[in-house]
C-alpha cells in the first residue's frame, strides 16, 4: 500500500514537471518552428540557441506590475486565470504514456489514473476551459473582452460537440471508453486508417478548440485586440499562456492515443524502441502540426467559422459514424 | 432570422405580435483606434454595431495632423522637398516626384532624360517596395503572418537599393527640382538587376501562400465592395479604383517621366471587391519589375546623359499656378502651387490619395462585419501621414 | 466498487496540485512584483480614447440560439457515447436502432437550418 503512494506520488510529480516543461518549451517551439516557417531564426540570445527564453519569458513574467483595471469584477477577474490551466492538468492524468514498466519490482503502469471511462472524463474536463475564457471576458467589464469571451463560448461549444462526435468511431471499434484499451485496440491498425474522416474533424476541431489560427477568432488581435485577455497583465495574463500550451499538450497526446496508435510502433520490427518514444514522437508530431497549420494560414471570419461547425463537421461526424456502424456490420456478419 | 409571430400578454389583452421583436439588439458603439493593431497607425474608426452587423461608420482623422500644406508657405521651394517625404513615409520617392514635378511645371524646366529614366525607375521600386508593405500588413490583419516576413524581407533589398543611392532607406529625398541629387552609383545597375531578376519568383510564393486559400479567398472575395462608379464619385484613386474596373492610371493618362517610352500594361480587374484590389496590386509590382528592367537597360546603354537640368541657383518661380500629379502607389497623388514670384510657395495644396480613399471605407464596409472593416482597411491601403498631412 | 472510486483518488490529487499551482504562482507574482496604480493605468482598453459608453452590453441573441442548439445536440451525443461502446455485441439492433435515432435528429437539425438558426445574419 506504501509502496502504491509513493509510486503514485512519484508519478504525479514526474507528469507535472513533464507537463510544465512541454508548456515551456511548447512556446519556445512556438517561436521557433514561427521564425524558420518565416525565414529567420528565432530567439537566439537566452542561453544556446535560445533554450533558456522560456525562463527569461517566466521571470519577465513573474517581475512585471499586475494592473486591475479599476472597473473589473475582481474576484472573478483573479479565478479566471487559475480555471485556465487546472483543466489540461487534470486532464493529462488520465493519459497513458506507455505500457507498464517494471521497476525495482513494482509494476507501474505509466498512467497516474487508468480511469475506465477516461474519454468521457477528459470530454468532461476539457469543456470546464470555456468558463475561463467566458469568465476573464465577463470580468474585464471592458467591450473587447466581452465580446471575444462571447464569441469563444459560441465557438468553443459548436466545435465541442463536433470534437465528441468525431471519436464516436474510435470508441465503437474498440467498444471501450478506457484509453489504455483503445491503444491495445490500435495493435495492428491504427485508428488514424479506418477512421480518417474521424482524425480529420479532430483534429480541426481541436484547432478550433485551442483557439489557435486559423480558428484564432476569440484573441483575433486585428479586430479584438486582445480578445478576452486584453485587460490581463502579467502572471494572470501567462496563465493563460499556460493553459493554452498545457491544452495543446492534450489535445495532442490525445490525438495519440485515439487515432496514432498510442505507445504502438508502426512496425512491428521496430519494438525493441520502448512505447514511451514512439508515444512522444506522435504527441509531438501533432503538436508541431499545430504550429505549422497556424504560421501557414490566414484567419476565418466569425460566421465562416460558426457555419463550417454547424453546416460541414456536425453533419460529416454524423455521416462518419453511420458508416462506420454499416462497415463494421458488413465487415462482421456478412 | 424569421420572423416568429405568435400571442403577447400586454396591457390591452392578448395581441398577435412578433415575437422575435424584443429580441433584436439596440446598436453598440464599437471604437476602433487610434490605438488599435490594424487601423494602419492612429486612423480612428468609429462603428454603430447591431450584433455584429455594421450599420453606420464615422472616421476620425486628424492625429498625425503635422499642417505641412501652411508649412509650405513658410519654406524655400528646395526646403519643403524633404517634407514632402513625411506624407506617405513609405513611399518618399514618389511624393518628392509630385512635388519637383509640379515646381518644374510652374518654372518651366526641361529634365533631361537620364534623370527621366532614373525618376521612373525609382519610383517604381519604390511601387513595389510600398505594395510589399501593403501586402505585408494586409496579410497580418487577416491572419497570415509568415507573409508579413517574407514581404520585408524583399522590401529591405529594395530599401538597401535607395541607401545605396542616396544614403538614406526611408525618408529618401532624392529627388530635385530639375533632376536628381547625385547620379547612380557604381554597381547600383548590377543589384538592381539582381533584384528585379528574382522578385517574380518571390511574387509567385506569395501567390502560393495566400492565392489559393480557400480562407483567403472566403474572406476577401465579395468582400467591402464598391462599384466603380461609387468610386470616381468619392474620389478613390489607384489600385484601389482599378480593382472595381476603371481603366485610370494617370501614367497612362497623363504620361510624365518616361512612362511612354517603356512598355507596360495597367493592371485592371473587375471584382470591386477585397481580392480584386489584392489582385491588382500583385499585378502591378510584376509590372513595376518590368519597367524597372527596361529602365536599367537604357541606363546601362547610356551612362554619358546628365542627370540634373541647369537650374538658377535660387528656385524663383515666376507668378502663376501649376498642378501636377503623378501615380503614387496609393493613387492620385497631386500638388497644387500658386507662386507669387516669390522663394516660397504663395500656397500649396496637396491631393493626397489616402485621404480620399479613405471616404470610401463607410461606403465599402456597409451592411458588413467588424472582421470586413480590417480587410476594407488593408485593402484601400491607407498611410496616415499622407491622410491627415 | 471500491476499485472505481480510488481510480479517482490521483485525480483528486492532480486538482489540488493543479488549482494549488495556480494559486501560488499568483500569490508569489503578487508579493514580488512592483506595484503603482494610477487612474489612467487602470482605465479600460477604448483603444486609447475614454471609454465612451459602458463595458456592459447587450448580447446578440444569436449566442443564445447558439447555447439552445449546442445543449438538444450535446444531450444527444450524450445519448450515443454508450451506444457506442456496446456496438459490437448489440449488432444489427443497434445498427437500426442508432440510424433511425440519427434520421431524428437530422430533421430537427434541417429544421433548424431551414429556419435560418446556423446563419450568422
Amino acid at each position: 500500500m506504501l509502496a502504491l503512494v509513493v509510486i503514485t506520488i512519484v508519478k504525479l510529480l514526474v507528469l507535472f514537471a513533464f507537463t510544465m516543461t512541454c508548456v515551456a518549451y511548447g512556446t519556445l517551439a512556438e517561436r521557433k518552428v514561427c521564425g524558420h516557417i518565416q525565414d529567420r531564426i528565432g530567439p537566439c540570445y537566452c542561453g544556446p540557441r535560445g533554450l533558456l527564453q522560456p525562463l527569461a519569458d517566466g521571470l519577465k513574467l513573474f517581475f512585471k506590475e499586475d494592473i486591475t483595471p479599476s472597473e473589473v469584477d475582481k474576484p472573478v477577474f483573479i479565478l479566471a486565470p487559475v480555471l485556465a490551466v487546472a483543466p489540461p492538468l487534470l486532464a493529462i492524468g488520465v493519459i497513458p504514456f506507455g505500457e507498464s514498466i517494471t521497476l525495482f519490482g513494482h509494476k507501474i503502469p505509466l498512467v497516474v489514473a487508468d480511469v475506465n471511462v477516461a474519454v468521457l472524463y477528459l470530454f468532461a474536463v476539457a469543456s470546464f476551459s470555456v468558463y475561463s475564457i467566458v469568465l476573464g471576458g465577463w470580468a474585464s467589464n471592458s467591450k473587447y473582452p466581452l465580446l471575444g469571451g462571447l464569441r469563444s463560448a459560441a465557438q468553443m461549444i459548436s466545435y465541442e460537440l463536433v470534437l465528441g462526435l468525431s471519436i464516436m468511431g474510435v470508441i465503437m471499434l474498440a467498444g471501450s471508453f478506457s484509453l489504455t484499451d483503445i491503444v491495445h485496440a490500435q495493435k495492428h491498425w491504427w485508428f488514424v486508417l479506418t477512421q480518417p474522416l474521424g482524425f480529420l474533424i479532430y483534429i480541426v476541431a481541436a484547432t478550433a478548440e485551442l483557439n489557435r489560427l486559423p480558428f484564432d477568432l476569440p484573441e483575433a488581435e486585428s479586430e479584438l485586440v486582445g480578445g478576452y485577455h486584453t485587460e490581463y497583465s502579467s502572471m494572470k495574463f501567462a496563465m493563460f499562456f499556460l493553459g493554452e500550451y498545457a491544452n495543446m499538450v492534450v489535445a495532442s497526446a490525445v490525438g495519440a492515443c485515439l487515432f496514432l496508435g498510442g505507445w504502438n510502433p508502426p512496425f512491428a520490427f521496430l519494438s525493441f524502441i520502448p512505447g514511451i518514444i514512439w508515444f512522444l514522437i506522435k504527441l509531438f508530431f501533432i503538436f508541431f502540426t499545430l504550429l505549422w497549420i497556424r504560421w501557414s494560414w490566414p484567419r476565418l471570419r466569425y460566421d465562416q467559422l460558426m457555419t463550417f461547425s454547424w453546416k460541414y463537421l456536425l453533419p460529416l461526424s454524423l455521416l462518419n459514424i453511420v458508416a462506420t456502424a454499416g462497415v463494421m456490420l458488413w465487415m462482421h456478419r456478412i | 432570422m424569421d420572423e416568429i409571430r405568435g400571442l403577447v400578454v400586454t396591457e390591452e389583452g392578448l395581441v398577435e405580435q412578433d415575437l422575435m421583436r424584443d429580441t433584436l439588439t439596440k446598436e453598440m458603439w464599437v471604437n476602433m483606434g487610434p490605438q488599435h493593431p490594424s487601423t494602419h497607425g492612429v486612423l480612428r474608426v468609429v462603428l454603430a454595431l447591431e450584433g455584429e452587423r455594421i450599420v453606420d461608420t464615422e472616421i476620425y482623422i486628424g492625429y498625425l495632423h503635422r499642417g505641412f500644406e501652411k508649412f509650405a508657405e513658410s519654406k524655400t521651394y528646395p526646403q519643403f522637398l524633404p517634407i514632402t517625404d513625411r506624407l506617405d513615409y513609405i513611399s518618399a520617392h514618389a511624393m518628392n516626384y509630385g512635388y519637383v514635378l509640379a515646381v518644374e511645371k510652374l518654372m518651366g524646366i526641361e529634365v533631361p532624360l537620364r534623370a527621366k529614366y532614373i525618376r521612373t525607375l525609382m519610383a517604381e521600386l519604390t511601387r513595389i517596395s510600398s505594395h510589399l508593405l501593403w501586402l505585408a500588413t494586409h496579410a497580418l490583419d487577416i491572419g497570415a503572418m509568415t507573409v508579413f516576413l517574407y514581404c520585408f524581407r524583399e522590401r529591405e533589398m529594395i530599401l538597401d537599393l535607395f541607401e545605396m543611392v542616396c544614403g538614406a532607406r526611408l525618408t529618401t529625398s532624392y529627388f530635385r527640382i530639375g533632376g536628381v541629387a547625385n547620379d547612380l552609383p557604381d554597381g547600383f545597375i548590377e543589384k538592381c538587376r539582381e533584384f528585379c531578376n528574382i522578385f517574380p519568383q518571390k511574387a509567385k510564393d506569395y501567390d502560393d501562400l495566400i492565392l489559393k486559400n480557400r480562407i483567403w479567398l472566403a474572406r476577401t472575395i465579395n468582400v467591402a465592395n464598391i462599384s466603380g462608379e461609387e468610386g470616381l464619385n468619392l474620389g478613390l484613386s489607384g489600385p484601389s479604383i482599378r480593382g472595381s474596373g476603371v481603366k485610370w492610371d494617370i501614367r497612362v493618362s497623363e504620361p510624365y517621366g518616361v512612362y511612354d517610352k517603356v512598355e507596360w500594361e495597367m493592371a485592371v480587374e473587375d471584382g470591386c471587391d477585397v481580392y480584386a484590389r489584392y489582385l491588382v496590386r500583385l499585378k502591378e509590382m510584376r509590372e513595376s519589375c518590368k519597367i524597372c528592367q527596361q529602365c536599367l537597360d537604357f541606363l546601362e546603354k547610356d551612362d554619358s546623359g546628365e542627370f540634373r537640368a541647369k537650374v538658377p541657383k535660387v528656385i524663383k518661380p515666376p507668378e502663376g499656378e501649376a498642378y501636377a500629379c503623378v501615380e503614387a502607389p496609393k493613387g492620385e497623388l497631386g500638388f497644387y502651387i500658386v507662386s507669387d514670384g516669390s522663394t516660397k510657395p504663395y500656397r500649396l495644396k496637396i491631393r493626397a490619395p489616402s485621404f480620399a480613399n479613405l471616404m470610401s471605407l463607410p461606403k465599402m464596409v456597409e451592411g458588413a462585419l467588424v472582421a470586413d472593416v480590417i480587410a476594407a482597411i488593408g485593402s484601400i491601403d491607407v498611410v496616415l501621414g499622407e491622410v491627415d498631412r | 466498487m471500491y476499485h472505481a472510486i480510488s481510480e479517482y483518488v490521483p485525480v483528486l490529487i492532480l486538482l489540488a496540485l493543479a488549482v494549488g499551482f495556480g494559486v501560488v504562482t499568483l500569490l508569489v507574482s503578487f508579493l514580488v512584483r512592483p506595484n503603482d496604480p494610477y487612474p489612467d493605468k487602470l482605465s479600460p482598453y477604448e483603444c486609447g480614447i475614454d471609454p465612451f459608453t459602458t463595458g456592459k452590453l447587450q448580447i446578440p441573441v444569436r449566442f443564445f440560439v447558439i447555447v439552445m442548439l449546442f445543449l438538444l445536440f450535446d444531450v444527444e451525443a450524450v445519448f450515443m457515447y454508450p451506444w457506442a461502446a456496446v456496438y459490437k455485441k448489440i449488432g444489427w439492433y443497434g445498427f437500426v436502432e442508432m440510424f433511425l435515432f440519427i434520421v431524428i435528429l437530422l430533421v430537427g437539425y434541417i429544421y433548424a437550418w431551414a429556419k435560418g438558426a446556423l446563419e450568422w445574419e
